[in-house]
């Protein structure tokens, strides 16, 4: 260990200040320049037996791209880490990586761990805006089809992984962009859609065909993409995006969302052109409240702040320690002026004559004994109600499962919840030939876990497919 | 895909568009819409799916062009495409045979009555149709449902043409006469399917009626589209859009579609190309 090296502090990033900043949609980080990056990547300690890759779902070897960017070889630290996640840039913005690879890097222990997400996205940034992108080489064609059914993370780098072995496939995405989450729910100033839609072109190069607007279960039936349309395997990945509510007396008056509804017009609607024509229209609450705690939550509020609401007031039923959102998106909600009103959740939403939300009577909680998650479970605090008047109220408690796929598909084994049973390490569900893996089979979780998820059933896809041609040649040549 | 093959203004500013989607056209059930969108930047609009020409691989939509996403729809012509076509979207129509059923569609709802009308006709029903329009020359598929149904009443407000009033004040007419009516499909402006359904009601007649709130996705993603069935709350795009009439809150359907309308008068006021929502953005 070199003394010298944790001496050095983390280097911070540089960010559009909030003042500033709560009046675009521009990204938020700046990222780091050459010489911090250099500098940050001199911290990590290149670790025999490094921990940190442990904290990561899709096993980056972290060491090993850090090294690349310390002796200034960028480019070349991006394909490192591309060799087993596709998706660096996004990754580097969106991971929870003070809970996956940062939390577990030994730097940690006495001082503040290596800036892994920002060196993983100044990597990928660099290699990017330098015209460096080396397109994925593929294998020869292997003549086999694969149905790729929703464009989010899952999907997108399963598509990814089989066109590069050669395989011919198609994505289906239900809306009019691909991306999933990406581009429907993660805002511009957190993730610009310009680095999707970079991502996707290369899928695109790759061979791989891309169908928007193709609701499977309603346009083609599974069955009929097999037997009908010839795609020898088919994987799932169509995501958890069923919006729950609250069931609160006053929850369908006007000016109440969910935070799908709300994100879904703020960014897939006005599709990356701020400012320019987009027709579809979104209310503008002066005083708003947003009803959660993870990072839909802090979304939901940072962009109705940027919408240009004077008060937005977020509301968790538990302590800000169990907040699930991403600590540096906590951080800058924070620092917009988003005011936390915690343990506490609205029990009834008021209305106007003319049937809009006026205003939330919102009730104290205290944590009372565990429950099943661990967790202290919250329990109402009586006489503490107070009123608080809203324009919009925006519901980010989380996502179900879309029984699109599941109603449509006779003989596929879902769980009570409705999401899809699939193997943990290959993504087979109940039906040969159909796989599943995402936030479909897991309940909303990571980016990078659904990425996962799409790589290992990639894989598992490659090898039955490789088994079916083996065993119909030995057949041809009986 | 998505081109336009036909165009047709069969009422002013009411459209009939047939459009090039084979898969679409192969699939589509009665009572199921799709969502279409004209240009970058768009509106996703919903539309029901009115027919579907098998040789031809096209399906028929008509549409009022009654606002800013309608309008520039109705700019298209014959060889444009649709920048985007999802569907088909909803639940498809039950149909069975009710033995004596009736039809009923107010101004442009009369499209969407159209293909129900023919399921419930191949299933064996005798159909009794109702078509309403503000005026005479509002009222549209006259011949259509004609062909379908073995009587068709029309009414218009202004009583330019056929009885003078509301489709209600015929069916309640028809239900005086002791039609042994026992099944109902009302597809319309709100306050219409309202009224038809406060009547069957009373004389306990199974109604369903086809709900357009505003919409998003269509996939059921968004939440957008709840509507309160018996005091559930469902999302049309996926649970309906048809429901029973006489559990749906009609009050609240009417509300919620208004949800717009000051930002929709405010961007019209503005000029076409101002919309709500980007100001802010700036
Ligand atoms: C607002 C928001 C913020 C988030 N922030 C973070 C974050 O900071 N970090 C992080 O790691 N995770 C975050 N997450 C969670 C993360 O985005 C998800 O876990 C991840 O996107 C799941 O990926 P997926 O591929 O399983 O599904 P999704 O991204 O949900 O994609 C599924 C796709 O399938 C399509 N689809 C659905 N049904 C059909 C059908 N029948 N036919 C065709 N297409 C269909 C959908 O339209 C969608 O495009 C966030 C989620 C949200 C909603
Ligand atoms: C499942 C479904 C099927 C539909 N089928 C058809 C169809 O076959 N033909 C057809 O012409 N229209 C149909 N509609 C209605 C159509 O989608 C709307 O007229 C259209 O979205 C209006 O968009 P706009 O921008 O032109 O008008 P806007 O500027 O949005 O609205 C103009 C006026 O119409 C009202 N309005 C807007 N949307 C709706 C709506 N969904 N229902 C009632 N009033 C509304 C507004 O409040 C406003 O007063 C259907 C809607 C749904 C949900
Ligand atoms: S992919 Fe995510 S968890 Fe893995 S190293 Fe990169 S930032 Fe960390
Ligand atoms: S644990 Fe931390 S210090 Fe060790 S290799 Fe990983 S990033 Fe570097
Ligand atoms: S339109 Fe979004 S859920 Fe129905």
């Amino acid at each position: 260990m070199s003394p010298k090296a944790t001496a050095i502090p983390r280097q911070p990033m540089r960010e559009q200040p909030p003042l500033e900043r709560i009046g675009n949609f521009e990204e938020v980080p700046l990222g780091y320049t050459e010489e911090q990056a250099r500098v940050e990547a001199g911290r990590c300690l290149q670790c025999k037996k490094p921990k940190c890759i442990e904290g990561c779902p899709v096993a980056v070897d972290i060491p090993g791209f850090v090294a690349l960017v310390h002796e200034g070889k960028f480019a070349e630290a991006a394909r490192k880490i591309k060799e087993t996640n596709v998706l660096p840039a996004v990754c580097g913005r969106v991971c929870p990586q003070e809970t996956q690879c940062e939390e577990l890097c030994v730097l940690g222990k006495k001082g503040e761990s290596a800036a892994i997400g920002r060196l993983e996205r100044f990597a990928a940034d660099w290699e990017r805006t330098q015209g460096l992108v080396e397109r994925p080489r593929t294998a020869p064609p292997t003549g086999r089809r694969v149905a790729i059914i929703g464009s989010g993370p899952a999907g997108l780098t399963c598509a990814a992984d089989l066109a590069r072995l050669g395989h011919d496939v198609t994505v289906f995405e239900a809306l009019h962009e691909m991306g999933g989450v990406l581009v429907y729910g993660i805002p511009e100033f957190r993730l610009p859609k310009k680095i999707l839609r970079e991502e996707i072109d290369a899928l695109r190069d790759m061979g791989v065909k891309l169908e928007t607007s193709a609701v499977i279960g309603k346009l083609a039936t599974i069955d009929e993409l097999v037997h009908e349309d010839g795609f020898d395997a088919v994987f799932v990945g169509t995501g958890a995006g069923l919006p729950h509510f609250m069931e609160i007396p006053g929850e369908n008056l006007l000016g109440v969302y969910s935070a799908n509804e709300f994100l879904t017009r703020a960014n897939l609607m006005r599709a990356y052109s701020f400012g320019e024509a987009a027709d579809t229209p979104i209310a503008r609450g002066k005083r708003v409240m947003v009803v959660g705690g993870g990072n839909v939550a802090m979304d939901s509020a940072r962009t109705a702040r940027r919408l240009g609401a004077e008060k937005v007031v977020l509301a968790y039923r538990r302590s800000r320690d169990e907040m699930p959102a991403r600590a540096e998106e906590i951080h800058h909600a924070e620092e917009e002026g988003i005011e936390f009103h915690l343990l506490t959740v609205p029990v009834e939403l008021r209305g106007d004559e003319m049937g809009r939300v006026s205003s939330a009577v919102m009730q104290k909680m205290e944590l009372g004994e565990p429950d099943d998650s661990g967790r202290r479970r919250p329990v109402p605090v009586e006489g503490s109600e107070y009123e608080e008047p809203i324009d919009v109220a925006i519901i980010a408690i989380g996502a179900g499962a879309n029984p699109l796929i599941s109603s449509t598909t006779a003989g596929l084994e879902t769980n009570r919840r409705g999401y899809i049973v699939s193997d943990p390490e290959t993504g087979a569900t109940s039906i040969p030939g159909v796989y599943a893996g995402g936030d479909i089979v897991t309940g909303s979780a990571t980016v990078i876990e659904a990425m996962g998820a799409g790589r290992r059933a990639a894989a598992a896809i490659h090898q039955h497919l490789m088994e079916v041609r083996r065993s119909t040649e030995a057949r041809a040549e009986v | 895909m998505n081109e336009i093959i036909a165009k047709e203004e069969i009422a002013p500013d009411t459209y009939r568009y047939q459009i090039y989607h084979p898969r679409i056209a192969q699939k589509r059930k009665a009572g199921q819409f799709v969502i279409v969108r004209t240009h970058d930047g768009g509106e996703r609009v919903p539309l029901t799916i009115v027919g579907s020409d098998l040789t031809a691989g096209t399906v028929t939509l008509i549409f009022q062009a009654v606002g800013h996403s309608t309008r520039e729809l109705a700019q298209l012509g014959v060889g444009d495409r649709l920048l985007d076509l999802a569907g088909p979207l909803g639940q498809a129509t039950h149909i069975e045979n009710y033995g004596r059923a009736c039809v009923i569609g107010g101004g442009y709802g009369t499209a969407p009555v159209l293909p129900i009308a023919a399921a419930l006709g191949d299933a064996g029903n005798d159909l009794i149709g109702i078509i309403g329009a503000r005026t005479k020359e509002l009222v549209i598929l006259e011949q259509e449902l004609g062909d379908i149904c073995s009587r068709l009443e029309v009414a218009t407000d202004d009583g330019s043409y056929g009885h003078p009033g509301f489709v209600t004040d015929v069916l309640q007419a028809l239900l005086d006469e002791g039609e042994p009516i026992a099944f109902v499909l009302a597809v319309g402006p709100s306050p219409m399917m309202r009224a038809v359904a406060n009547l069957t009601k009373q004389r306990a007649i199974r109604t369903m009626v086809s709900l357009n709130p505003l919409m998003v996705d269509g996939t059921g993603m968004c939440g957008g589209c709840r509507v309160e069935v018996g005091g559930e709350t469902k999302f049309a795009c996926v649970d309906g859009p048809e429901f029973d009439g006489h559990q749906v809150n009609f009050d609240l359907l009417m509300k919620r579609q208004g949800t717009y309308k000051p930002e929709e008068q405010e961007a019209a006021a503005h000029g076409p190309h101002c919309r709500i929502g980007l100001d802010a953005a700036r």
